[in-house]
């Protein structure tokens, strides 16, 4: 269908990722309080952006 | 209530997700030529797109919250509603309906009903599936927008035109593949959205063992057994040992067999998505390969349930609690927004609430394909307008999407002021849906089966129903919408037994008016007529080469024994 749906899902998962993980690096420790004291902001947010990356590969080795 | 502040990162995220959205459906709208391209994705899309869309259309935002309530109200035996009932109906679909759906190339589920039986009972489909379509995207709207402007203090109005005219955006740019593809998306974030908030529940409540713990002390202070909340079937020998008060025979049959074959193998939303897959095998693999993230979705959207209740009675280092209704009672609906509240920082908290989102605007898309779609092909090109050009309709498509999305957005405004109206339409829904699987069941596997026996079996189905609602009431209810109103004779220990049997007694009405009206009248298609529309004038599938998880029958056969580990783990 022209549009293979990877490539979107992988930029905004890197996008969104990468943006959580930044975010996480420069904020206030004290706001991980309320998540029982992980920065979830950081590792869920390097996780989403890595789960990004291979979608967006996929969606290039599917192309070529 | 406490109300969440949302920050600037936050508000990024949502608006990343609606850029996002939008762009999907910028990006498909040169590929929409034919009316076939709006509606049926061109049949091209495969398996895996398929499957993930066929999920998330069914995932809307009443499913992932009411889901988390029924987990806190009654434990783990909602799972009943994933593991005896969505599972098998998803494998029955693709393994023996999908052949005829998709053979016969009936572009709509009341097209197939056409093409079988007659045109009567195609309208009546027809017309009461749209009507229903255009109105559950209503309440859910209504529901969506309220619990956004509690929670958030958004303005009622605003959250309403917002996801409206987004979704409208969306499909009336790329049709059937813009709303499959952000359910794709959708799907995606919804899963990513939720994992961490169930981890850290989880974590807080020490555990799944810690859980189990906690979920003894509801149990016993609800005058149960210790492990009602936490065991799924140990507690279904009789209606009183479990908090649903159903026993094993009317959950596997009104629940499973009934309620859930009848939804999944008949939605016209859900099948939808298979007739868009590229191929037959592709068609017959999509609900195959939905039914394998469907299988864990308890985990994602029932536990959450689970674990709020759990602090509630046994609060953890956290403090959560769920908190109380007006009446005192607890308010089960607000247990995943609560949680995403209590447990996420900013940042995640902007991700919990795009999921939240995202699984509303899938539900809300998925209804509104189904609805233009029967709207189009079925009403319009049926009754109004038989022989115009593919390009009219192709416009009609777009017009449609317009309309119901309209149409939801009024009754949406009707909700907030006569929600008596929309819990009647509901239950009118169900008394309609209740028998359709009967009529589906006769209609592919017994070639006797005739049109007036198909639409009288269905009106009787529909009246079986009513009738019984009339005459039964669950436990402390009040006469009215409940039931009970032709006199109460029986009285169920709840409410959810209550919609098992009904759904239980409409089924075996529609069952037997249609054989016996179906053996009174004549026949009057042909075999050549029913030539892939009924099994044993269908030409048998060849078995298809491949590796074996491509093959639907294998595939089948694998979801269902995964189905049964995880039934046994959780007993």
């Amino acid at each position: 269908m022209g549009l293979d749906i990877r490539t979107p899902i992988g930029l905004m998962f890197t996008l969104i990722g990468g943006l959580l993980a930044i975010y996480g690096l420069v904020s206030d420790p004290a706001l991980y309080a309320r998540s029982l004291g992980l920065n979830v902001n950081l590792y869920w947010g390097a996780f989403l952006a890595l789960f990004g990356l291979v979608m967006l590969a996929l969606g290039r080795s599917a192309k070529a | 209530m406490t109300s969440i502040h949302l920050a600037g990162i936050d508000y990024a995220i949502l608006a990343i997700y609606f850029a996002f959205v939008l762009g999907i459906g910028v990006a498909l709208k040169r590929f929409q030529k034919t009316s076939e391209d709006f509606f049926l994705s061109g049949r091209s899309l495969p398996a895996w797109i398929a499957g993930l869309a066929f999920l998330s259309a069914n995932l809307g935002a009443q499913e992932v919250i009411g889901m988390a309530a029924s987990g806190a109200k009654y434990g783990i035996a909602t799972s009943h509603f994933y593991w005896v009932g969505a599972i098998p109906a998803m494998v029955f679909v693709g393994v023996f309906m999908m052949p005829f759906y998709y053979g016969s190339r009936a572009r709509s589920v009341p097209e197939y009903l056409k093409l079988r039986f007659d045109e009567k009972t195609r309208g009546f489909n027809a017309i009461s599936f749209a009507t229903m379509t255009v109105f559950s995207s209503g309440i859910s709207m209504y529901a969506l927008a309220t619990l956004f402007a509690m929670l958030l203090g958004w303005d009622f109005n605003v959250s309403i035109w917002v996801s409206a005219l987004i979704v409208l955006a969306y499909i009336t740019l790329g049709g059937l593949t813009s709303a499959i593809y952000n359910e794709v998306l959708q799907f995606f974030l919804i899963v990513l959205g939720f994992i961490p908030l169930v981890f850290l529940g989880l974590r807080d409540a020490g555990g799944w063992s810690g859980l189990k713990e906690r979920l003894a002390v509801v149990a016993t202070a609800n005058h149960f057994a210790p492990g009602a909340w936490s065991e799924s079937w140990s507690h279904m020998t009789s209606p009183a040992a479990n908090p649903m008060g159903v026993e094993w025979f009317g959950m596997i049959m009104g629940l499973g067999f009934v309620l859930s074959f009848g939804y999944w193998c008949t939605d016209f939303l859900v099948v939808q998505r298979a007739m868009a897959a590229h191929s037959m095998s592709a068609a017959r693999r999509t609900p195959l390969i939905a039914a394998i993230p469907k299988m864990l979705f308890p985990f994602l959207v029932i536990l959450p349930g689970m674990i709020a209740i759990a602090l509630t009675y046994q609060k953890g280092t956290s403090g959560f609690a769920l908190p109380m209704k007006p009446d005192g009672t607890y308010n089960y609906d607000m247990a995943i927004p609560m949680m995403l509240g209590h447990y996420f920082p900013p940042g995640m908290l902007g991700l919990g609430l795009t999921a939240l989102m995202a699984s509303f605007m899938s539900g809300m898309a998925g209804n509104v394909t189904a609805f233009n779609t029967v709207w189009t092909y079925d009403i319009y090109q049926g009754y109004i307008r038989k022989n115009a050009s593919d390009a009219h309709y192709l416009w009609m498509g777009r017009m449609s999407t317009v309309g119901g999305i309209g149409i939801s957005m009024a009754a949406a405004y009707l909700a907030t002021r006569f929600n008596n109206i929309m819990d009647f339409l509901q239950l009118v829904f169900a008394f309609v849906n209740a028998p359709l699987f009967a009529t589906f069941l006769l209609g592919m596997f017994w070639k006797r089966a005739t049109g007036h026996g198909a639409f009288f079996g269905l009106l009787s189905g529909t009246t079986a129903a009513a009738i019984h609602h009339g005459l039964t009431l669950p436990k402390a209810a009040m006469v009215g919408i409940k039931g009970g109103w032709l006199g109460a004779i029986h009285i169920y220990p709840s409410e959810m037994a209550q919609n098992f049997w009904t759904a239980i007694w409409a089924w075996s009405a529609c069952f037997a008016f249609t054989i016996l009206i179906s053996l009174a009248t004549r026949q009057t298609k042909t075999d050549a007529d029913l030539k892939g529309l009924v099994y044993s004038l269908t030409p048998k599938q060849a078995v298809e080469a491949g590796p074996w998880y491509s093959r639907p029958a294998e595939l089948g056969a694998l979801v269902i024994a995964l189905v049964v580990v995880l039934n046994v783990i959780f007993w």
